[in-house]
């Protein structure tokens, strides 16, 4: 009996000991928070903003290339001065693509690194997680990366979206489709989450039911090999258009399956998964990891050939467009070890974009810089603002996405190929005007504006 | 020897929650509102890794899967919280009662399964489930998910430490029961069956039916978590639940120590806060944040290699041998100054 009394004790003590070291070693680690600015993330000469985007895991292709390029664009800024003095400090934390990570790093950010803003963070599930927390704490969260329909929400005034939302994109896709392709039997394939069925929405509202032989889906979180069973049920349904919402190693798997069953259908790809330089070293390393011979590999291109996609910015193939020329120069300058191993491609024209978006809200929001201010800015002048984009933002006080239109382009070999490190790949050519609708059931109409060219001082100090 | 604690299971470890929850109440309150949300986060892994450890250290089962009984309790109570309106501790209630009857529904063919084939399985449902919540997306809310509401905080209690207390209690009262059953009927059935199946058979214990208890305590124990991750986050939705939690948990339980409880407390530590320093770590060296990503994985592979070279029983079992070493080398020389003392003339 006093043997188990004598363990109890030594337990006793052992554990209470583990607990105060365990404590000791946790507190040290522990740093409380400075002392609130006025304006948190702003002082006279910085402006601290954060973000979370997918910098590992599967996620993380392409997409990682996102945030240097943001930072490029703040490196310029930085480099001329800043805005209004103020130099901007642009922390992004990789939260691999889970919610949960989302949500921790993003109370890091807040409370303990007091950042201004939450500028380009990347995801649907990773950014709804959080946006309840950002908007009860009063923080912008600016510039998703994401199409959802759900960053307009009078809800959550602080939360803003900024590339057209995949509805809007389905819609344009969608009513191409209707008058280019009228009468013919039409297939969909789409990414079994809110990307595909707000995709899959949009081109609804434009494409009779009638015409639609198949829905086929694919759950991206599994994706491990070719779609050939969603190939086949197309095939065998008689799809001669295939509308994809898919992400670019989806679109590569579902093209090559076809080849090989001689399935040779209209493509009509989301922008998401149609960006040639990303999907072309794709295609050709998984028929190489498929055992294909290299001149396989190499013939994979002329898949992407005639492929209709959309663009609501002017393509890296563009070479005489005075965005692209800029947005190069600007990306070898400030972000050379980024433009030497992925050159100027679709994910790095689009961070470039959304950090001069992003700059441009900074000067609207003037010296006097706080929270509630530089959203009013964006709110008033967000339509004025120079952007790479067709059309201008959408921005109001009642609306906060950006985008809302895109011009629906072909990939051709006519048109001059876009060069990048890894290689030479199929450029594209306009085959529409640009078109402008909304997420509701609003007609597809022309865009008769202008389209802004970038201003001086951003061509001759880059 | 003046320390006396009574001699009651039961009694002796609600002392010890006591003594914890004064300690951590008073670590919560000194701390900034961030950091009381990763106490509240680590309390919430302590709960899904001492059931785990249960499974797998006391009873020997391996499984791969746990992450999916956290989906279950973390869907459960975002379902009610959103379609109706019944107390927080009753929906808590429910997310243990469906995460444990996934676990019979799991532990009852794992009986028949050891070793790899049972890992495998386990591992099969960690990668099944979830999709399922991405298939009827109007149900269980798809990427967007569906949102918890934490119950309102009293007073002027700020949000974040008001969370973690609710964290802290449930990993305490778990704790306390789970240590309990340990040192009960049921714990020595557990342990038998790790160690030998046809002795325990032979001694009278029922082997199935043990599995398949253990199985569904330590799934009852991932749903509670669940439900707090859930919390936590503030949105439940699938990418929360992904392969790599089920294999940090595994991880986790063997740094902290496989079949000990309290050790869970330092694999829960570790979980939590091991990214955290290495971010720390990596934008002290100025590393861009690509390479800062990759650090906290090769950090927290490091760290597992080398407790498990140091020790292998993980940092409980560590501290434990520590301990005992010195105090064996303390009383050694002790008793030699005293024996030297003593024939000195």
């Amino acid at each position: 009996m006093r043997q188990s009394n004598d363990r109890s004790t030594g337990r006793w003590v052992r554990v209470s000991l583990a607990g105060v070291i365990g404590l000791a070693l946790a507190t040290t680690v522990l740093t409380t928070s400075a002392g609130a600015a006025s304006t948190p993330g702003v002082t006279s000469t910085s402006i601290n903003i954060g973000a979370t985007v997918p910098l590992t895991g599967p996620a993380a292709p392409g997409y990682d290339e996102i945030a240097p390029a943001m930072n490029a664009v703040f490196d310029w800024v930085n480099a001329h001065g800043g805005v209004d003095g103020r130099k901007i400090n642009y922390n992004y934390l990789d939260d691999g693509y889970n919610p949960a990570n989302t949500a921790t790093l993003t109370r890091k950010l807040v409370l303990q690194d007091n950042i201004f803003a939450d500028v380009g963070s990347l995801g649907t599930p990773t950014q709804a997680a959080v946006q309840s927390f950002l908007n009860t704490q009063k923080v912008p969260q600016l510039f998703i990366e994401s199409g959802c329909d759900c960053w307009s929400n009078p809800k959550f005034p602080e939360s803003f979206g900024w590339q057209p939302p995949y509805t809007v994109e389905g819609k344009i896709l969608g009513a191409y489709i209707k008058s280019h392709f009228a009468g013919e039997k039409v297939g969909y394939l789409s990414q079994g989450d809110e990307f595909g069925q707000d995709f899959v929405k949009g081109l609804d509202e434009e494409i009779p039911s009638a015409s639609v032989v198949s829905r086929q889906t694919y759950d991206a979180s599994t994706l491990a090999g070719p779609l050939s069973n969603q190939v086949a049920a197309l095939k065998a349904a008689g799809a001669q258009v295939v509308a994809m919402a898919t992400i670019p190693a989806a679109t590569a798997l579902a093209m090559l399956p076809a080849a090989a069953i001689g399935y040779q259908p209209q493509y009509v790809i989301s922008n998401v998964g149609a960006d040639a330089p990303t999907v072309g070293p794709l295609l050709s390393s998984f028929t190489l990891a498929g055992k294909g011979t290299a001149a396989q590999a190499k013939a994979t291109a002329g898949l992407l050939n005639g492929v209709i996609t959309d663009s609501y910015f002017a393509p890296e193939s563009d070479v005489s467009n005075p965005w692209v020329q800029v947005e190069k120069k600007l990306l070898a300058k400030y972000a050379p070890s980024l433009y030497a191993k992925a050159g100027l491609d679709g994910n790095t024209q689009y961070g470039i974009a959304l950090a001069y978006t992003f700059v441009q809200a900074l000067q609207a929001a003037g010296k006097n810089l706080t929270r509630a201010g530089l959203l009013a800015a964006i709110e008033k002048s967000g339509k004025n603002f120079v952007t790479p984009g067709f059309v201008p933002l959408s921005y109001s006080s009642s609306v906060h996405f950006g985008f809302q239109g895109a011009e629906v382009i072909k990939l051709s070999t006519t048109a001059p190929p876009a060069v990048t490190p890894t290689g030479s790949w199929i450029g594209a050519t306009p085959v529409t005007g640009v078109e402008v609708t909304n997420v509701g059931s609003g007609p597809v109409k022309e865009y008769t504006g202008k389209t802004s060219t970038p201003p001086k001082k951003l061509v001759s100090t880059s | 020897m003046t320390l006396r604690l009574p001699r009651q299971p039961m009694i002796r470890n609600l002392l010890l929650a006591l003594c914890g929850a004064g300690i951590l109440y008073f670590v919560t309150s000194l701390l900034s509102p961030y950091n009381d949300y990763l106490v509240g986060e680590i309390a919430l892994y302590l709960i899904a890794l001492a059931g785990l450890s249960l499974l797998t250290g006391v009873t020997g089962q391996i499984s791969l899967g746990h992450g999916a009984f956290m989906a279950v309790g973390a869907y459960t109570v975002a379902l009610l919280m959103t379609h109706t309106q019944l107390n927080f501790i009753v929906e808590l209630l429910a997310a243990i009662g469906a995460a444990a009857v996934l676990g019979l529904l799991i532990g009852v063919p794992a009986t028949r399964l050891k070793g790899p084939y049972l890992a495998g399985m386990t591992l099969l449902v960690a990668l099944a489930l979830p999709p399922i919540a991405d298939r009827w997306t109007t149900t269980f809310g798809g990427d967007q998910g569906l949102t918890t509401t934490v119950p309102n905080a009293p007073g002027t209690i700020n949000p974040e430490e008001w969370l973690a207390w609710i964290q802290i209690i449930g990993a305490l009262i778990t704790l306390v029961l789970l240590a309990n059953l340990l040192r009960s009927r049921f714990g020595r059935s557990f342990r038998a069956v790790r160690d030998d199946e046809i002795s325990a058979s032979l001694a009278g214990i029922h082997v199935a039916r043990t599995k398949v208890m253990a199985f569904v305590i330590s799934a009852a124990c991932a749903g509670l978590a669940g439900a707090f991750l859930g919390l936590s986050t503030g949105v439940v939705n699938t990418g929360e639940f992904p392969l790599t939690l089920s294999i940090q948990l595994l991880a986790a339980m063997v740094l902290g120590g496989t079949g000990s409880l309290m050790g869970m407390w330092w694999g829960a530590i570790l979980l939590v806060y091991l990214p955290q320093w290495s971010t720390s770590l990596s934008s002290h060296f100025n590393l861009g944040s690509g390479a800062s990503a990759y650090l906290a994985t090769i950090v927290f592979g490091a760290v597992l290699i080398v407790v498990m070279l140091i020790a292998p029983t993980g940092m409980q079992g560590g501290l434990r041998w520590g301990w005992r070493w010195g105090v064996s080398f303390i009383s050694g020389r002790l008793r030699q100054n005293l024996s030297s003392a003593n024939s000195t003339p």
